[in-house]
């Protein structure tokens, strides 16, 4: 920390800042917090802390960046499902952030950010300090709206009813759920409407858990309700994959919106097919941007997203606050993925640099998204995509030609898919 | 309402930060420091950011990798690594479709990019 505020300050001092102009550092005796910092980022996830890394890399260590980010450690919801399969444990997904801090140079503040104060350029932590900034990169996530779905909320903290969308303690709860589950028990899996947080992830594991019942109990069953019309993500090789894996193992029911839960029966109302009772009942409510995003007004799509300069990934209300991954309102074919978020990171830290250095930010930035998902413990399908700024639509478009999907789910996509998590999890956090 | 965009008395001094990426992004080479070409080397740097996902931080593979490292990879063999995905030539899993985002252009500057940084 010592060091650190040294090679904060030897920065600054490059650089001729004044203290008013800089960091507040130099002025701040031994407090754990500074008053004012060039970038501060809010949520440590995909996007995040990919973007607090790379203002820091971008600007060459020249612009401070406090990472305000409750939790000590990151879980990654990629391959979380593993967990819930019995492939992997929470320990192999969880990563800690104290590399941004030792290699990068990043400070992390370990508190909530309860305000927002745009005009001010302040953001007010939960516990107390305010933190002034030059530019703000939020990345909230998505928040879960469990009130959506009477009965959900109670069901929820009863601990009964989990969503796991979350990875961390629920997912851990989740598998237990399944490991107690008695050979012949059912587990209903309930998908909200698009957009949500990564578009397979449920499909990917609805076909994890019902390879756990085929090869640990294989009475058990896995039905799924899906609020869409259809598989929204590589529909043909999952549907193909339950048909010769998981006949009579998994079933798939479309166009089932779930309209009340009724955690202590068991059951699934919808609006318009019957109720369904089920062992275990994990309900993925509708989703919306993480609520700092929609308190701070941020939410002009549709009241629900943060409409973004996608050239920048300014917010369209205010300027100066960057807000990046899944709380934003997608751009065509573009997922909400933790990749996504990963690559919108680096456009919106090198849009905040060049900002502060008074350059004109690129007026082409491209984005790639690669998301594997598992239909077993081993093998894996993909999807990949290109997607690169038109000035003209003032939005990113797929490029024409480029991207696609697996032919088929294979053992060396699965190897693949296990390196990817280790290298986007050390591009975001070391 | 907000603020005004960009207050001069808060922009980073222009000198400073250009030096510091003309150095790192350049490879030392003594530059004239015009913005113009900071800012392509930090565009060129973004672009290049998008491999580091799955081939790690500028382009620095994890130990035991299965996917390869493109740090100091000679540049011609990168360019035409990219050319024979584009055209179905190479096998791949992935690389044959993200390899046909990318123009021409891309593909030299990227390959010369990836070519420079240490392994």
């Amino acid at each position: 920390m010592t060091l650190q505020r040294r090679q904060v300050i030897g920065a600054a001092g490059a650089l001729g800042l004044s203290a008013g102009l800089g960091t507040g550092l130099a002025g701040c005796a031994s407090t754990a917090l500074p008053a004012r910092a060039r970038v501060v980022v809010v949520g440590g996830g995909f996007g995040g802390a990919t973007a607090a890394k790379y203002v820091r890399l971008l600007s060459q260590q020249r612009l401070d960046v406090v990472l305000v980010e409750p939790n000590a450690s990151f879980v990654s919801c990629p391959t979380s499902n593993l967990v819930l399969g019995g492939h992997r444990t929470l320990a192999e997904i969880t990563l800690p952030y104290d590399t941004l801090t030792r290699l990068h140079g990043v400070r992390h503040v370990r508190d909530r950010v309860a305000r927002i104060d745009p005009d001010a350029r302040q953001v007010v932590l939960a516990s107390g300090p305010v933190i002034g900034y030059d530019k703000l990169i939020l990345a909230p996530g998505i928040a879960l709206d469990f009130d959506a779905i009477p009965g959900l909320r109670a069901g929820h903290d009863a601990g009964t009813v989990l969503q796991a969308w979350h990875a961390g303690g629920e997912t851990a709860a989740l598998r237990r759920q399944l490991e107690a589950l008695p050979d012949g028990g059912v587990y209903a899996l309930t998908i909200p409407e698009a957009p949500y947080r990564c578009p397979p992830g449920p499909y990917e594991r609805a076909s994890v858990i019902a390879g756990y019942f085929k090869a640990a109990k294989p009475r058990c069953k896995v039905v799924v309700f899906d609020a869409n019309p259809d598989v929204t993500s590589k529909g043909a090789l999952f549907k193909k994959v339950w048909a010769q894996d998981y006949p009579g193992q998994l079933e798939y029911r479309p166009s089932h919106k779930v309209a009340a839960v009724d955690a202590a029966r068991g059951l699934l109302r919808f609006e318009v097919h019957e109720d369904f009772r089920a062992d275990v009942l994990n309900v993925l409510p509708p989703m919306r941007a993480g609520t700092i995003a929609l308190d701070t007004g941020l939410g002009n799509a549709g009241g629900r997203w943060v409409g973004v300069d996608y050239q920048s990934f300014a917010s369209t209300r205010h300027p100066d606050i960057h807000v990046i991954g899944d709380a934003i309102q997608p751009a065509p074919a573009m997922p909400k993925s933790g990749h996504m978020a990963n690559n919108q990171a680096k456009v919106a830290a090198a849009a905040v640099v060049a900002r502060l250095a008074g350059w004109d930010i690129d007026p082409h930035p491209m984005l790639t998204n690669t998301c594997y998902s598992f239909v077993d413990g081993q093998r894996v399908v993909h999807v990949a995509s290109v997607h690169a700024y038109v000035a003209a639509d003032r939005t990113y478009q797929p490029v024409a030609g480029a991207g696609g999907l697996s032919p088929a789910p294979t053992a060396l996509e699965g190897r693949y898919a296990w390196n990817w998590a280790r290298t986007i999890w050390a591009d975001t956090l070391a | 309402m907000p603020t005004a965009l960009r207050r001069p008395a808060r922009a980073l001094p222009l000198a400073a930060l250009c030096g510091a990426l003309c150095g790192a992004l350049l490879g030392g080479a003594t530059l004239p420091a015009a913005a113009q070409s900071d800012a392509a080397a930090l565009r060129l740097r973004t672009l290049a950011a998008a491999c580091a996902a799955c081939h790690g931080t500028e382009g620095r593979a994890l130990p035991g990798s299965v996917v390869p490292g493109l740090a100091g990879q000679p540049a011609a063999t990168l360019a035409s690594q990219l050319r024979a995905f584009q055209r179905g030539e190479q096998p791949a899993t992935v690389m044959h479709q993200l390899a046909k985002g990318y123009s021409d252009a891309q593909i030299d500057q990227l390959a010369a990019y990836f070519a420079a940084r240490q392994p």
